[in-house]
């Protein structure tokens, strides 16, 4: 046993240097921009940039549409689904699913030749149009995980009884799904939203491919010419991840834990 | 309270249970997934659709094989299926047996709680955290003035003269371990959990050593939700591009990073050899997740 705790912390530690010398390395690194002495130079250049401060405001709002959009397409679907088509549940879990295997940079293609400025739906035609498309590639790449949070919280509770008891009082369904069955799925829908905010704020290859001012793009372009700047950069990216993942933790602690509690 | 009682009937005829009425109104119902399937045909199964028949066509709209041909054909394209899928295999494959191994010992390594919660903490992290800034992160540690490239040549080891550049195929495949091992680690530790402590006994009851135990227990329960993952992982980097080109441009010959260059100029000067390219990738990550719904139902059996 003791010889087996030893390779176990052994194990760990290794995985662990791994993983914390690069954001040591970065975070010194972003610390170096002034020669001989340690300095959050790097930091106040970055936060003060007005390029940063545009493409991360323009990448916050895209990432509140696509969260918007997302609960608009899931929750009333996953709840239809688990109450009147149960049958079809194996299709929509198959097509949520299918981000994950089609590669976003094939996602996005598709979008620009079917979409182009001399289609019958020319999204490419305008900026809106643009921005338009932008937030629902992100809800299309979003989709396997959102589908997945509410799927779950929808598990959690009793879909028939609430609705049956809604529909007594007279309730319709769009007062059934905003006000009886997404206050009770809101932890998971906001754990699958915290997600969609991770990956969206720094996406790369649609806001680049599609030509949005988006932070992604904003990111490569300084790390393609500067020195310090981008690691400062890449340690505020690991912040927000972070601080997304947290998020996650501290609602899944309120989120109820066992499905259809007897009676 | 007495406008709700269902006896009103205003209130009876507004809406009545849906079953009731299920005779006369059956398209309604599917009204309620109506939006999610105009949403999902529109804007993932038509825009790929349309890749894949155009990768079929040549520029007349005839139908033809030769994009598909010349996937093969083209030096250039064929070097970069191969560069990514060496990529994308070692990433996959070494992450996962460091994963396993880091699974391994927080669950049954006999290390405190801690240990496990943070880790796992922490994976859900950096499994997300790709794209962009891993490149910068990377570049700042391994990179010619990165903290472990000066550090080392303080003590006499300059990794750049020995031959490592952080900028090739191998550099990038230590970097997509940064999220390919977490990843490992949050799939696998289900798995491992499942492993009953009574299968350790009743093997040792029976008079096997550890190794036995292993060999004829371990390995065989565990191999095929780790097979299963090393293809969700090599699905996972075969894709991804954001990381490569931040790190190395335009210069790293992958597939996402080529098809990058034709969508966006058109480099290979055949648009429609850039379905096929597109095509192409469909293939390789489609297979991988077949492959790994097919491990993943067999692991299945032995988790409940």
């Amino acid at each position: 046993m003791k010889t087996s705790r030893f390779w176990a912390w052994l194990v760990f530690a290794v995985g662990a240097a791994y993983f914390f010398i690069p954001l040591i390395a970065t975070f010194e690194f972003s610390l170096r921009m002034r020669r001989g002495e340690y300095s959050f130079d790097a930091y106040r250049v970055v936060l003060g940039d007005s390029r940063f401060q545009e493409t991360f405001g323009y990448s916050v709002t895209v990432a509140v549409f696509t969260i918007l959009l997302g609960v608009f397409l899931v929750v009333p679907t996953a709840y239809w689904i688990r109450l009147r088509m149960p049958h079809l549940r194996p299709i929509v879990e198959f097509i949520t699913l299918l981000p994950l295997v089609i590669p976003a940079i094939v996602i996005v293609f598709g979008y620009i030749r079917m979409y182009g400025s001399n289609s019958p739906l020319p999204f490419l035609g305008s900026a809106r149009g643009t921005d338009a498309l932008l937030v629902i590639g992100y809800a299309t790449l979003a989709l396997p995980y959102m589908y997945r949070a509410v799927d779950t919280g929808l598990r959690t509770i009793d879909v028939r009884t609430l609705t049956e008891a809604a529909q007594i009082l007279g309730a319709g369904w769009a007062t059934i799904i905003a006000r009886v069955i997404l206050p009770n799925v809101l932890i998971a829908v906001l754990s699958g939203a915290f997600l969609t905010f991770a990956i969206v704020i720094g996406e790369f290859t649609l806001a680049s491919l599609l030509n949005r001012p988006a932070f992604g793009p904003y990111l490569q372009n300084i790390g393609a010419n500067r020195a310090y700047e981008p690691a400062a950069l890449a340690v505020i990216a690991f912040a927000i991840t972070w601080g997304c993942m947290s998020v996650i933790q501290i609602l899944a602690r309120f989120a109820p834990k066992s499905a259809n509690r007897p009676n | 309270m007495t406008q709700a009682s269902i006896s009103d009937p205003a209130i009876a005829a507004r809406s009545a249970p849906p079953d009731a009425t299920r005779g006369f109104r059956l398209p309604t119902h599917w009204l309620g997934v109506a939006p999610f399937f105009i949403f999902a045909l529109m804007f993932l199964i038509l825009p790929t659709l349309y890749l894949v028949i155009g990768a079929f066509q040549n520029d007349q709209g005839e139908y033809t094989l030769d994009n598909i041909r010349q996937l093969f054909l083209d030096a250039s394209i064929r070097d970069a299926y191969w560069v990514s899928i060496k990529i994308s295999f070692w990433s996959a494959t070494i992450g996962a047996f460091i994963g396993l191994a880091m699974a391994i010992a927080i669950v049954r390594g006999g290390l405190p709680s801690w240990v496990r919660s943070s880790t796992m903490t922490f994976s859900g992290v950096a499994s997300n955290f790709a794209g962009v800034p891993l490149a910068f992160a990377f570049l700042a540690t391994l990179g010619r003035l990165g903290l472990v490239t000066v550090l080392l040549r303080g003590i006499g080891i300059d990794i750049y003269a020995l031959g490592f550049n952080v900028l090739t195929s191998w550099g990038l495949i230590i970097v997509y371990l940064f999220f390919q091992i977490p990843l490992m680690i949050v799939i696998i530790t289900p798995a491992i959990d499942g492993l009953k402590r009574e299968w350790g006994e009743a093997a040792a009851t029976l008079g096997a050593t550890t190794w036995q135990y292993w060999r004829m227990v371990v390995i065989p329960v565990l191999w095929p939700s780790f097979l299963g993952t090393v293809i969700l992982l090599f699905a996972n980097s075969f894709g991804a591009i954001a990381t490569a080109y931040a790190f190395t441009g335009s210069s790293l010959n992958i597939v996402p990073i080529k098809l990058y260059a034709q969508i966006r100029g058109d480099v290979l000067h055949n648009p429609h050899l850039g379905y096929a390219l597109a095509f192409g990738m469909i293939v390789v990550t489609g297979l991988a997740n077949i492959f790994y719904i097919w491990f993943r139902t067999r692991s299945e059996r032995w988790l409940k």
